[in-house]
């Protein structure tokens, strides 16, 4: 059995004070500068404007919706979605335009137009993105642990019965960032705390008559209204918390006496298998709905799978961090290098997974450079370039030409330096997934988020460990428990 | 593998477990294991056998790299010196701004250099090229046996290492003198 030693155990309450009081402060500090940034800003994005390539498309976008602004107010607006406006080239480049950089874009929307306003709500943003992204990461961590351990179940692999007290322990942990988000959904739905971070749940943004009203949001009024969105973040915690209480009551069978393990083994299977088609589907649409609509305009059909790799690729090196560490303590004495190997070639062929689907994503939509999909990298090529980039160095150039080798797969040293770089790489992809289309050009990265990031991290680090010392490190009647010790290369 | 008047005792098994501890066997007495021969690839058994690390990675590392030189000295000789094309407005005189539309080709040539030379390489090294003749000295090898050479002398009699090699297992077990190609 493994003992959660007070030592850690201590730093996990140290780590989440330090959550506690980063998220506290982004808080209480979240309204205070609104009157005095607002001037600073609007003149940052109008030097942004003049000095980028993109100025001139900003610029139009910025003159046609000013008249846009002006049906809006003479309420002839709603016949832009029908067919009686006249066919003349203006008319559908103007068409073009509006949908290419829409009049409540955060970035290129003309600077007169409810510009203070939107600043206003982007910082007092700030600390719902935050949590947002960290509540994401974390929740990756466990829901990846969930989805490796439901393909280890349903495809009855042997090599991996050694490490699925792990993964049980892990996936446990779903249900922490789960609830953060769930809060996150509902104080943006009911507008409490200025939660803005879902520009779609904007009061009148649905609404032909009011001045808020966006054709395209209210376009999508079907899939994203308050209710189907908080009742689909229920279905999908709902579904992979009780797909890990359901696994990890099942494994604890092979503790007892009188059961049959191979037939528990067996429904173990089914449960996977079941499992795997339910995350198919929800992997992807929690990805649209808690990322993805943050930019309402824009949607990328590949979406999904790219922050499924990010999601894995975490989660596999949160698990090898923990076999690692508990290795280290004298635990897991089944646990030999070829196991460490193999998780490691997962850590390094994910990344480039990864990388693979993020490049997929960028090339077609830099490619073709069609404005309404083109927006979504313009927000993060002009403000955020730098994290950008260090964030493709650190998801893909680092963890390729580190784990590269067959020696460093098996190096504590490498695969524990590698793990840090693809955990912090993956929580800066998070950021720039989520921050660039609600908070804009108001961002930080500063000592609060990593607080919130490390706040996270002790959460983690109490609830898997505290899994972990509940139930022997070893199913050892898992039918497969003798072939997975004779594991070898 | 030169050419030897070494005596070579051959030992014919039916499974790859028992092979595998049969090696480990046979190196504990400290006979020397000239070369087995398999059907298929078996976990461990170079391990066993004692055999160096396969340098192929090294290799394989450097034909990416040739491969990834290569697919940029291409594309920019083709696409930006010699004949810039105008496709979709992308910037065409610059190669670092055109990347992106160029990693593809990077991609494909790096894994396409890779792999061929590797291949190649493999073939190379281990002397298999059209009309070589085969070493195998036991088609049945090519099936579902496996043959484990040893060479015998040292302090062990054939005879010694005969019977030891049907302790571990084997199922026919022979003395091949013939000059060993």
């Amino acid at each position: 059995m493994f003992e959660f030693s007070s030592r850690l155990k201590t730093i996990s309450y140290v780590l989440i004070l330090i959550g506690a009081l980063s998220v506290g402060f982004s808080f209480l500090a979240g309204g205070g500068h609104h009157e005095d940034e607002h001037g600073e800003h609007a003149t940052m994005q109008d030097e942004h404007a003049d000095h980028s390539d993109h100025a001139e498309h900003s610029d139009h976008a910025s003159h046609d919706s000013h008249g846009e602004e002006a049906h809006h107010e003479t309420a002839v607006h709603p016949a832009l979605v029908h067919d009686d406006m006249p066919e003349t080239d203006d008319f559908t480049y103007h068409k073009g335009a509006s949908r290419a950089i829409p009049e409540n874009n955060h970035f290129y929307a003309s600077p007169e137009h409810h510009d203070a306003e939107h600043i206003h709500h982007q910082i007092e943003n700030k600390p719902w993105s935050n949590l947002l992204v960290n509540s994401f990461w974390a929740l990756a961590l466990g829901l990846g642990a969930l989805f490796f351990m439901a393909v280890q179940y349903a495809a009855q692999v042997g090599w991996s019965a050694v490490i699925l007290r792990v993964l049980e322990a892990m996936a446990s942990f779903i249900w922490v960032p789960g609830l953060v988000i769930l809060i996150i959904i509902l104080t943006g739905w009911f507008h409490i705390g200025g939660n803005h971070v879902y520009h779609w749940m904007a009061e009148g943004i649905m609404n032909p008559d009011s001045p808020n009203y966006d054709a395209l949001i209210a376009g999508k009024e079907g899939y994203l209204n308050g209710a189907f969105f908080t009742l689909r973040a229920l279905i999908y915690l709902g579904g992979w918390i009780g797909a890990a209480y359901m696994l990890r009551k099942m494994s604890l069978r092979f503790e007892q006496a009188g059961v049959d393990y191979a037939k528990n083994w067996a429904k173990m299977r089914n449960l996977g298998a079941g499992f795997l088609v339910f995350f198919a589907v929800t992997s992807s649409t929690s990805a649209w709905d808690w990322i993805m609509s943050i930019d309402t305009h824009w949607f990328s059909t590949l979406f999904g799978w790219y922050v499924f790799a990010t999601m894995f690729v975490s989660a596999l090196t949160a698990l090898m961090m923990i076999v690692l560490y508990l290795k280290g303590k004298g635990y897991l004495a089944e646990v030999n290098h070829s196991h460490i190997h193999d998780i490691a070639k997962f850590m390094f062929a994910f990344s480039i997974f990864w990388t693979y689907l993020w490049f997929s994503q960028f090339m077609l939509i830099w490619y073709s450079n069609i404005p309404e999909e083109v927006t979504y990298y313009m927000a993060r090529f002009g403000e955020y370039k730098g994290l950008f980039f260090t964030m493709l160095v650190l998801n893909f150039l680092f963890p390729i030409l580190v784990l590269m080798s067959r020696d460093a797969k098996r190096n504590k040293g490498f695969i524990f330096t590698a793990g840090v770089v693809i955990l912090f790489g993956h929580w800066m992809d998070i950021f720039i997934m989520i921050m660039p289309g609600s908070v804009g050009n108001n961002w930080t990265l500063g000592l609060v988020q990593i607080g919130t990031m490390l706040g996270f991290v002790g959460l983690f680090i109490n609830v898997v460990f505290r899994a972990l010392s509940k139930a022997p490190l070893m199913a050892k009647n898992h039918p497969m428990y003798v072939e997975s010790t004779h594991f070898h290369q | 593998m030169a050419s030897t008047n070494q005596t070579i005792i051959n030992a014919l098994y039916d499974d790859d477990d028992v092979l595998l501890s049969g090696v480990k066997q046979v190196r504990e007495k400290g006979l020397e294991i000239q070369e087995v021969y398999s059907p298929f690839p078996v976990h461990g058994l170079d391990k066993a056998m004692g055999l160096k690390e396969t340098r192929i990675a090294i290799a394989a590392f450097l034909y990416g790299t040739l491969g990834l030189a290569t697919a940029i000295s291409l594309t920019y000789g083709m696409m930006i010196v010699d004949w810039p094309l105008n496709i979709g407005g992308k910037p065409s005189f610059s190669w670092g701004e055109n990347m992106p539309a160029f990693v593809p080709i990077m991609f494909e040539l790096t894994v396409f250099f890779a792999a061929h030379l590797m291949v190649w390489t493999f073939f190379f090294r281990n002397k298999i090229y059209p009309g070589a003749k085969a070493q195998n000295p036991d088609p049945r090898t090519t099936d579902d046996k496996f043959l484990m050479e040893v060479v015998a002398g040292g302090d062990h009699s054939n005879e010694d290492i005969m019977a030891l090699l049907k302790e571990t297992g084997a199922i026919e077990v022979s003395v091949n003198s013939a000059e060993h190609a």
